[in-house]
């Protein structure tokens, strides 16, 4: 069944027309506003023209080069990180930066400069891009690299695709022994464990990230695991890939992610590593993407959808503000069963709008119902306007246009090279020009 | 290892089915119109893993050339296991109907060329005693209806000939798969709204028809659905067909 266009979210949930482009060359629409889209893995509106149409990439997905001699990869905009893996990962080459999920297209990782967990010594996704065409919506083709077309390159990556199409994209993926990982999970029991754990870990290991207990509180509050780990080397045996692909087959008319199967689910989990600490070779899939194994699990949350927070807030406010919003959502009573927190390192980021600085970033879901949601997210957005952090686009379908510019005070710098017909629903609303 | 000609290659479908033989290995031939998506689409497969792909640039309807295409396919992968007829164009009905040139033109493009195709692919094959002909049909050419009856006379067309086609070979070790898909997710049904569970996309498809060869299936709806619809659809008795607007 074709994808109606609508974000990964499913909230705010409308329909959404939109029209596929097939063949870089063909033109963009002649009239009216769009946007691009890739596979729509956004989960907020970033990726969402409501009243308007997306012009979708998902037909765009064409090698174009691999060498693999030098790791350097061509194709068009469309492409999945799927797509890439399963040619190059046979011939010992990895995605240099991958996000949470291998369904993302590669132009929408430039556009949203994603980030993965190794942020602390790869920076994003944009860090490795080596050059793309850039189509306006006036006809011209613009190539950019960090030489060529220097600040269209910056203005791109993290653009959230408001400065035009991108056609088609050069990356250098990275060599690995084993796209396997050597993993180990630390059970630990205090916020302040894992500020330690990441500053332990961020040398020696290429990976990092904590699974966390939202629900957890008082002395237990912030526990959960901290994981770490490595490529492996040639010479070990590689793991099966999970042999299993589950589907939610449609959305029950109730969130099945609620605070009674997330309190359980989570406490749990904590729990089930019995060893404090435990040592594993994963195979890449459920390392990278443990979700990707449930197909549809967006569906999960029933029809109202969910929202998405991730924000990141700087390392000397770290602690307290991410104790603040843990509070906050334990008092709630809401949250999600897959909670991340790691810390971001000092790669700088090479877009004017991205989303990744240095210190704590925080990301978990929460179903839609309804004002006591949104309560929830205003609190949560206040305390990172106090710890001068920044919410993520990509995640978000509720940050008002005053902090979007707190948080994003290049914005007057990117507004020069925003393609005048292209627009977002998310632009519009941090822009303040909706209600 | 296989080598397989694919005519209409840049189609969505073609395309989907080149990756799946890709990963495979196979060399290909690739055939279509334009030439600039006909290298795009050559370059993808190769990364993708093809052993080895060549390219022809080709209006189907040119049948004057198809045998040297063929001949040029022959050259250059030595042997031919199998082609694969997959282009197609999907006309305006009404526009069909207001020009006896268009509706030609149409039953050309999607019957004639095919039946070319596959007369020279058959008689090759029948020589050498082996070989696979795969051919995209349509639902659409199981019954003619007022909305698409122009296209649907050419896939028909191509149905029954196939049929004959196969019953011909079938002592002669040459295999012959009648491909037909419902609705599609692809540029040639752009024009249509594809909400609902009748829709397909290519992805899918393309598994079906490379299972399909596999298993040297003779006739085939994809998804599988399909021929119950078109079990009923064929079985409504004319008088109230006529009068119904499928």
């Amino acid at each position: 069944m074709p994808k109606p266009y609508i974000s990964w979210g499913r909230f705010p949930y409308q329909e959404q027309t939109g029209t596929d482009i097939h063949w870089m060359s063909d033109g963009l629409p002649l009239d009216g506003e769009f946007l691009p889209q890739g596979n729509g893995r956004s989960y907020g509106d970033s990726c969402m023209n409501q009243g308007g149409m997306v012009l979708s990439t998902r037909f765009l997905r064409r090698f174009m080069d691999f060498d693999p001699e030098t790791g350097i990869i061509r194709c068009e905009s469309g492409t999945l990180l799927a797509d890439i893996l399963a040619v190059v990962e046979p011939q010992g080459w990895f995605l240099p930066v991958t996000p949470g999920t291998k369904f993302a297209s590669v132009g929408g990782a430039i556009a949203n400069d994603v980030h993965g967990k190794n942020h602390h010594v790869a920076g994003t996704f944009g860090c490795h891009i080596n050059q793309f065409e850039l189509l306006r919506s006036d006809g011209d083709r613009l190539i950019c690299s960090s030489t060529q077309n220097s600040d269209w390159f910056r203005a791109t990556i993290g653009g959230l695709g408001l400065t035009g199409l991108i056609t088609w994209v050069e990356m250098q993926l990275k060599k690995v022994g084993s796209s396997a990982i050597n993993t180990e999970s630390i059970r630990y029991s205090t916020l302040s464990d894992f500020f330690q754990l990441s500053e332990e870990s961020e040398h020696d290991f290429e990976y990092t990230v904590a699974w966390l207990d939202c629900l957890a509180s008082g002395a237990q509050l912030g526990r959960g695991h901290f994981i770490r780990g490595n490529h492996g080397r040639v010479t070990q045996p590689k793991p099966q890939p999970p042999s299993r692909q589950f589907r939610v087959p449609f959305a029950p008319p109730l969130s099945l992610v609620n605070n009674f199967s997330v309190r359980g689910f989570n406490s749990l989990y904590y729990h089930s590593h019995l060893q404090q600490r435990q040592w594993s070779t994963q195979h890449y899939e459920p390392f990278f993407y443990p979700l990707d194994g449930i197909q549809d699990w967006n569906l999960m949350y029933g029809p109202k959808g969910f929202l998405q927070f991730q924000c990141v807030v700087p390392p000397q406010s770290s602690h307290d503000a991410i104790k603040e919003m843990l509070e906050r959502i334990a008092a709630a009573g809401s949250g999600s069963f897959l909670v991340v927190l790691k810390m971001f390192g000092n790669v700088p980021s090479p877009g004017m709008l991205s989303f990744p600085r240095p210190g704590a970033t925080l990301a978990l879901d929460f179903p839609y119902q309804g004002n006591k949601t949104i309560q929830l997210f205003d609190a949560l957005e206040e305390i990172v306007v106090q710890a001068e952090g920044a919410i993520y686009p990509a995640k978000d379908a509720h940050m008002g246009a005053a902090n979007f510019m707190k948080f994003y005070p290049q914005v007057e710098e990117f507004l020069k090279f925003k393609d005048p017909r292209i627009s977002s629903s998310f632009w519009r609303r941090v822009m303040g020009k909706t209600q | 290892m296989k080598n397989w000609i694919v005519i209409g290659a840049t189609s969505a479908i073609a395309e989907e089915v080149c990756r799946v033989w890709a990963k495979r290995g196979y060399g290909l031939f690739l055939v279509a119109r334009n030439e600039e998506k006909l290298n795009a689409v050559a370059q993808d497969v190769r990364v993708r893993g093809a052993q080895s792909v060549d390219c022809f640039v080709l209006d189907v309807i040119d049948t004057d050339k198809h045998s040297e295409c063929w001949q040029q396919a022959e050259s250059v992968m030595g042997k031919i296991d199998g082609i694969f007829v997959a282009h197609g164009t999907l006309p305006d009905q009404k526009e069909c109907e207001s020009s006896i040139d268009r509706t030609l033109l149409e039953i050309n493009t999607n019957a004639l060329s095919v039946i070319s195709f596959c007369t020279l692919a058959a008689n090759e094959f029948e020589k050498k005693g082996t070989g696979d002909i795969a051919v995209i049909s349509s639902v659409a050419g199981d019954r003619g209806r007022q909305s698409n009856y122009v296209y649907g006379a050419a896939k028909g067309m191509v149905s029954l000939f196939l049929q004959g086609l196969r019953n011909r070979l079938a002592k002669k070790g040459v295999h012959v798969t009648t491909i037909k898909p419902g609705f599609v997710d692809t540029p040639m049904t752009s024009g249509f709204d594809k909400g609902g569970p009748l829709w397909a996309s290519p992805e899918a498809v393309s598994l079906g028809i490379v299972n399909a060869i596999d298993k040297k299936r003779n006739i085939v709806y994809l998804p599988w659905f399909w021929w119950g619809i078109m079990m009923i659809i064929k079985h409504i008795p004319e008088f109230i067909f006529k009068k119904l607007s499928l």
